[in-house]
């Protein structure tokens, strides 16, 4: 009884441990349960175009984004033709660097990067960017409307955030004071004017500010700038604001490319140079986003998964961990259904040939070959033939039988033809020469018997292992293994009555 | 008659209620094999009991009554000295020490100069019984081909008490012991079906007989119950086993000498000797049950009950039969 006991908790805690590792994936790695699960990828593209000076070599250098909370980098890619490319970091700051030495006419460079988000990604702290704010001579007329106004602002605000907000929200009203028109008119003619001065004007109170440069991830944006925006530091904290809108408390749908007021562009040898952004949704499955993301990420887990494998062992992985969905159907079926097969794993075997084979062909090749070696069989036992020497002759007749079938199948166009060679055929023979052990002993009805019992548990193995979402289940999660040795040793220890035992013993309850 | 209703009429027809088979202490195949034969027979005693050279020798040391051994043979270079064993025998059987289901057995009945003569009336040389026993030496009836070993004894002569009972082979009765204690037994009888052998799942009639008296209680052919031999017509009530006692005590001392705590134990009946074990099996089959009309467990819980190990056989017969 206790060994039972330990049983029970043995197999508990597998199944157990399995589903904890399955939740943890599905909830913090974004694992997808189900296949047709989607996320969105964004693909954010910088446009670098410039026209090239005569002989003079060309050297192209781009601010490049860091990392940030909530949004991961998953992919980096420039193309550029016949440019050498490079990366550098100076002063923390990752740029880009294209060169080339004879460049002709109008030329165009690409920088593109893959962005998901993940509510759970934390950039780490690198060195903050501390900003020396230019601070530029103004006209008095400029410094005495500001002084008013920066007073007002000032008195009304708590601290450098809620002074910041008040300020932009002064300056975004419908009808603004004289002194805010005033600078709104002669400083403010575009965005970036406007974002400069409103920094100059933060930093003129003291506060610690800088400049950002920021896309708004949303579908289909072309041949757009940088947004510019301003970030203000308060109680060890940076706070983003938009110009327009004020304070941003929720930044996901914004990726900042540019800290800092150094040139987003550093063009030598060239004229003419701009950058442009475009921002492009993609729907992929949300494994491959899993998955690209945690070569990132460096998970340990997924570090030591079946995705660190080339791809050619992933694909016999993928198969290899279907075995163990075919060994529960075996167990089952024998256990709880008491149906006799030939040779304890042969079904699996067999259904995993099905599964190159398909089905019905899979099964009319079977029953063809094994009829064949039956027959081939009962002669060799005439011959009174060592095991060994028997075998080996079947086995010759199988590989025979099997080119025979293949050959006859290529000339009647069957498009079969050549995947009966995925028959195991050592099982075969073996299951020949069992059969016919059996046929001799127990008669053909035993055969029958076995022979289609073996059949049908392949099916329904084959079922079992070709269905879809076991499949993807399996590869994604093979931790779902230690819940099926668990169910497996529960199984084990079942010692109530079979089906076929229900049927045996039907007489003894009349 | 509606779909369910007609599903549950066909479940009750070709199904039992598996709550009723356990009241009635039916034992299945996983249960048997979880705790009996798991449980009860220890690994490195199965040897003793799948090896028939290796029974045959404990058994003599045990004072059990067996089929004469004649002799054996290990290795193709000792082929010839199996004329050295049957000298003095008019009939004998060659076996193979680890064959399965009956297979590689050759049986002589007589001995006619350089001819031996099989129970059919063939006629074989010598060299036809050199060959047959090389066959057996390099494996060809044992499982998995091993190499096995050739077993000669003496040919048992059946008593005429099963004379139409049996169907061109070898009556036997298979005792099962359960810790000790003669369980359940029955009468094997082989018929055309069966093709001679006494294998129930090859067609052999199985005959439920008696603890108490050694009398015939239910007959199954293929699971399921018969009143006479399918090939003889004779009643199959009127059976009844000659030297019931000296069987059951037979039976009962095949665990003190495997010690195996499930255990069947086929016996057959010399007309001179009396009962002789022929073979010992460490995962007896579940038909008993059927031909004895009765669930193995409620049979097994009433040897549970003995809490003192009792180490007389002839007291565990006494037991069985004042039980069951």
């Amino acid at each position: 009884m206790k060994s039972k006991n330990n049983i029970i908790i043995f197999s508990f805690l597998l199944i157990l441990a399995a589903l904890s590792l399955m939740t943890y994936k599905i909830k913090y790695l974004n694992f997808p349960l189900f296949q047709d699960e989607t996320v969105n990828i964004w693909n954010i593209e910088a446009k670098i175009t410039f026209n090239a000076r005569k002989e003079q070599s060309a050297s192209i250098s781009m601010t490049l984004p860091s990392k940030q909370d909530g949004l991961m980098i998953i992919n980096e890619e420039s193309s550029s033709a016949n440019f050498g490319y490079s990366n550098s970091f100076i002063n923390g700051l990752k740029k880009g660097n294209w060169t080339k030495r004879e460049v002709q006419g109008e030329q165009v460079l690409y920088y593109s990067i893959d962005v998901i988000k993940d509510p759970f990604f934390k950039a780490e702290q690198k060195d903050e960017i501390d900003e020396e704010i230019f601070r530029k001579e103004v006209s008095t007329a400029f410094v005495q409307a500001s002084t008013s106004l920066l007073n007002s602002i000032y008195e009304k605000s708590a601290n450098g955030v809620s002074f910041t907000s008040l300020l932009i929200k002064e300056f975004n009203l419908k009808e603004p004071s004289q002194a805010t028109t005033m600078i709104k008119n002669n400083f403010m003619k575009t965005n970036k004017q406007k974002r400069d001065t409103l920094v100059q004007l933060i930093d003129k109170m003291g506060y610690k500010v800088r400049t950002i440069g920021a896309l708004y991830l949303k579908d289909r944006q072309r041949n757009i700038e940088l947004t510019p925006m301003l970030e203000v530091f308060y109680k060890d904290k940076w706070h983003l604001f938009d110009i327009n809108k004020g304070e941003i408390s929720k930044n996901s749908n914004i990726f900042i490319w540019q800290r800092g007021s150094q040139y987003l562009l550093d063009a030598e040898g060239v004229r003419n140079s701009d950058v442009r952004f475009s921002v492009t949704k993609n729907i992929v499955p949300a494994r491959s986003a899993a998955l690209s993301k945690d070569v990132k990420n460096q998970n340990t887990l997924l570090d030591f998964s079946l995705f660190v494998l080339p791809n050619e062992a992933q694909n016999t992985f993928k198969l290899l961990l279907l075995v163990p969905l075919g060994a529960l159907v075996v167990v089952i079926m024998r256990v709880f259904i008491g149906i006799k097969t030939s040779g304890t794993f042969m079904p699996i075997l067999l259904s995993m040939a099905f599964i190159e084979t398909q089905l019905l062909p899979g099964i009319l090749m079977f029953i063809l070959v094994v009829t064949i070696g039956l027959i081939v069989r009962s002669y060799l036992s005439y011959l009174n033939l060592l095991l060994v020497a028997r075998i080996s002759a079947v086995l010759i007749v199988v590989v025979g039988i099997m080119a025979f079938v293949a050959i006859l199948s290529q000339k009647l166009g069957l498009q079969y033809a050549t995947s009966i060679t995925f028959f195991p055929i050592i099982i075969l023979a073996w299951t020949i020469e069992r059969m016919s052990i059996i046929w001799e002993e127990d008669g053909p009805k035993e055969v029958l018997l076995q022979g289609s019992g073996s059949l049908l548990v392949s099916i329904l193995a084959f079922f079992a292992m070709t269905n879809s979402v076991l499949s993807f289940i399996t590869f994604n999660f093979p931790e779902v293994l230690l819940a099926v040795l668990g169910v497996i040793i529960l199984l084990g220890r079942y010692s109530g009555y079979r089906l076929s035992e229900l049927y045996r013993f039907k007489s003894m309850v009349d | 008659m509606n779909f369910i209703d007609l599903n549950q009429w066909l479940i009750k027809m070709f199904f039992a209620n598996p709550f009723k088979l356990k009241e009635l202490g039916i034992l299945g195949m996983n249960n048997r094999n979880i705790n009996y034969i798991g449980k009860l027979n220890k690994r490195k005693n199965f040897p003793l009991v799948d090896d028939k050279l290796k029974t045959k020798q404990i058994a003599q040391e045990h004072n059990i009554a067996v089929p004469e051994l004649l002799g054996f043979i290990e290795y193709q270079v000792q082929i010839n000295n199996f004329k050295h064993y049957i000298k003095n025998e008019n009939g004998f059987v060659i076996k193979p020490a680890q064959g399965s289901g009956g297979k590689g057995i050759l049986v002589i009945i007589k001995t006619v100069g350089n001819k031996f003569i099989k129970p059919n009336g063939v006629e074989v040389g010598y060299s036809d019984i050199k060959r047959h026993i090389s066959n057996i030496l390099s494996g060809l009836y044992s499982l998995g081909g091993k190499n096995d070993v050739a077993v000669f004894e003496k040919l048992v002569e059946f008593d005429s008490v099963f004379d139409g009972f049996s169907y061109e082979g070898v009556p036997d009765v298979r005792v099962v012991v359960y810790k000790g204690y003669p369980a359940l037994a029955m009468m094997r009888l082989s018929t055309s079906n069966s093709d001679g052998k006494a294998n129930l799942h090859q067609g052999a009639v199985g005959v439920g007989i008696d603890i108490k008296t050694g009398k015939a209680l239910n007959a199954v052919q293929f699971d399921r119950p018969v009143q006479v031999h399918p090939d003889t017509q004779k009643p199959l009530k009127e059976l009844k086993v000659p030297f019931w006692d000296d069987i059951l005590l037979l039976a009962s001392k095949c665990y003190d000498m495997t010690n195996m705590g499930y255990l069947g134990a086929d016996i057959v009946i010399d007309k001179n000797k009396g009962p002789l074990v022929l073979e010992l099996n460490a995962r007896p089959g579940l038909a008993i049950q059927i031909a004895n009309g009765i669930g193995a467990q409620r049979r097994f819980k009433k040897i549970d009950k003995v809490k003192y190990k009792e180490s007389d056989p002839e007291k565990r017969v006494l037991f069985s039969k004042t039980n069951f």
